[in-house]
């Protein structure tokens, strides 16, 4: 009897676990063993973290698009067709489609959404970058800014941790190249009480801001948007003025999540060295989908994924557990137009970024390339 | 009385306990309870001076078994 592989989601997590299995058992699929299907809701792979370069007109849109169907290996039944309900008791996926799809071992890896109308005004008074159509907004805005107040507002939950920083530094050079700076005022607001979650990154952002004038205002948890006065409100009782509002939108987990009663908020609850389901031993979940306190970031989800492959082609081969997920991340920061550095850390092991380089910078650069290798699962 | 919601953020470096626990208030009632679990210090202090500045309640914070812990109820 075939061993059924579904997967949920076609982002670069599910993306990874598919193509990387297609390597590791190969011999079961030729055979006839085993089977690996994808369930996505697009035909087009993007690259996300290319937003970033998107507003600042520093990467070409069609660079961050592949057809879904050539990352994919061909041994990988793909089906455009969303899924609307996940039963993990009758171990059966229901897609719009209406069509039924049954498994052995599933997959959850249906990631995060943007939610900006989760804040009164946020969606009529601000800009964002985390979706292409945010991302073009914000260039056509900045291609029209003379100067003013900018506002770079985070909300939690978000993916791309280090990303509210980098469009910071990033402004800061955009405005310097076109002029503008000695017009321009940038303050950048945070939810917790110093400038980013890891604490070595906040004690480099600190002075980084302060050397260059840009202001920041921390423990700002977001309450509400006024466009029309363009300020913006914070639960602790900040208001600051803007010209320009750049937010990082807080997130949600998909929405198949929560109507599958998988999760609050759409987040999957999941053991954070195993990466299955709690309650289950046939569900892993990966990247943004699961509840895990850690970065939602792609290198968590490629990390993850490789987890997940090994473990899934150990069990299905040996019918053993290869390996934990130690909690690795590694993050590249971009710390200006020309510079960058990076970060990792694990469970165990600390963050600890080192200094800013031209080098770096262009090591983030080739890896906007280096991603379809990612995907492909072979790097 | 809805059950006690549990965070547990022991090894979390990033995004970190205090945030873990904004993102979970943000889908929770009025009135209940959330119990956050950390290896840094430094929450059983920044927690809650972040819930005083914000109006929940801190019901209870300590150390055991070498971890910090502290209790929040939602209170807007």
């Amino acid at each position: 009897m075939s061993k059924k592989i579904l997967i949920v989601g076609g982002g670069l997590a599910g993306t990874i676990i598919a193509n990387g299995l297609c390597r590791h058992i190969s011999t079961e699929i030729r055979k006839g063993d085993v089977s690996i299907t994808m369930l996505g809701n697009t035909d087009t792979h993007m690259y996300q973290p290319g937003l970033l370069y998107v507003p600042f007109g520093k990467i070409r849109e069609r660079e961050l698009f592949r057809p879904q169907r050539k990352v994919l290996d061909k041994r990988i039944i793909f089906h455009i067709d969303p899924a609307t309900n996940i039963d993990v008791d009758n171990k059966k996926v229901t897609c719009k489609s209406g069509a039924v799809h049954e498994y052995d071992y599933l997959v959850i890896a249906t990631g995060s959404r943007l939610m900006p109308q989760n804040i009164p005004g946020m969606v009529e008074g601000a800009h964002w970058l985390y979706d292409l159509e945010g991302a073009r907004k914000m260039r056509d805005a900045l291609d029209k800014f003379e100067g003013g107040k900018i506002v770079v507002n985070v909300n939690a939950p978000h993916k791309c941790p280090v990303a509210p920083l980098e469009i910071t530094f990033m402004l800061k050079e955009y405005m310097e190249g076109k002029g503008l700076w000695d017009k321009t005022e940038i303050t950048y607001t945070y939810p917790i009480g110093r400038l980013h979650a890891l604490e070595p990154v906040a004690e480099w952002a600190k002075p980084a801001m302060d050397a260059v004038g840009i202001k920041y205002e921390t423990f700002f948890n977001t309450k509400e948007v006024d466009p029309k006065a363009k300020t913006i409100s914070s639960e602790e009782g900040v208001t600051l003025p803007y010209d320009l509002l750049v937010t990082i939108p807080p997130h949600a987990g998909a929405e198949v999540i929560t109507d599958s009663g998988l999760g609050d908020g759409g987040w999957v609850p999941t053991n954070k060295t195993k990466l299955l389901r709690e309650g289950s031993t046939d569900v892993f979940v990966c990247g943004d989908t699961t509840n895990i306190p850690i970065s939602k970031a792609g290198s968590t989800a490629h990390f993850e994924a490789d987890t997940i492959i090994d473990n899934l082609a150990s069990l299905l081969t040996e019918g053993r557990w290869a390996r934990d997920y130690d909690g690795k991340v590694f993050c590249f920061v971009e710390t200006g137009l020309k510079t960058g550095t990076y970060v990792w850390f694990n469970y165990t092991t600390p963050p600890n970024p080192g200094a800013p380089s031209q080098m770096i910078h262009w090591f983030k650069l080739a890896y906007n390339r280096l991603y379809w290798l990612s995907a492909r699962g072979l790097l | 009385m809805s059950e006690r919601k549990l965070i547990d953020a022991r090894g979390s470096f990033c995004p970190g306990p205090l945030m873990e626990l904004i993102a979970s208030l943000k889908l929770m009632e009025i009135g209940q309870e959330v119990e956050i679990l950390s290896t840094d210090q430094g929450t059983a202090k920044d927690v809650p001076e972040w819930c005083a500045k914000v109006g929940h309640e801190t019901v209870e914070s300590g150390e055991k078994d070498g971890h910090w812990y502290v209790v929040v109820r939602k209170a807007k």
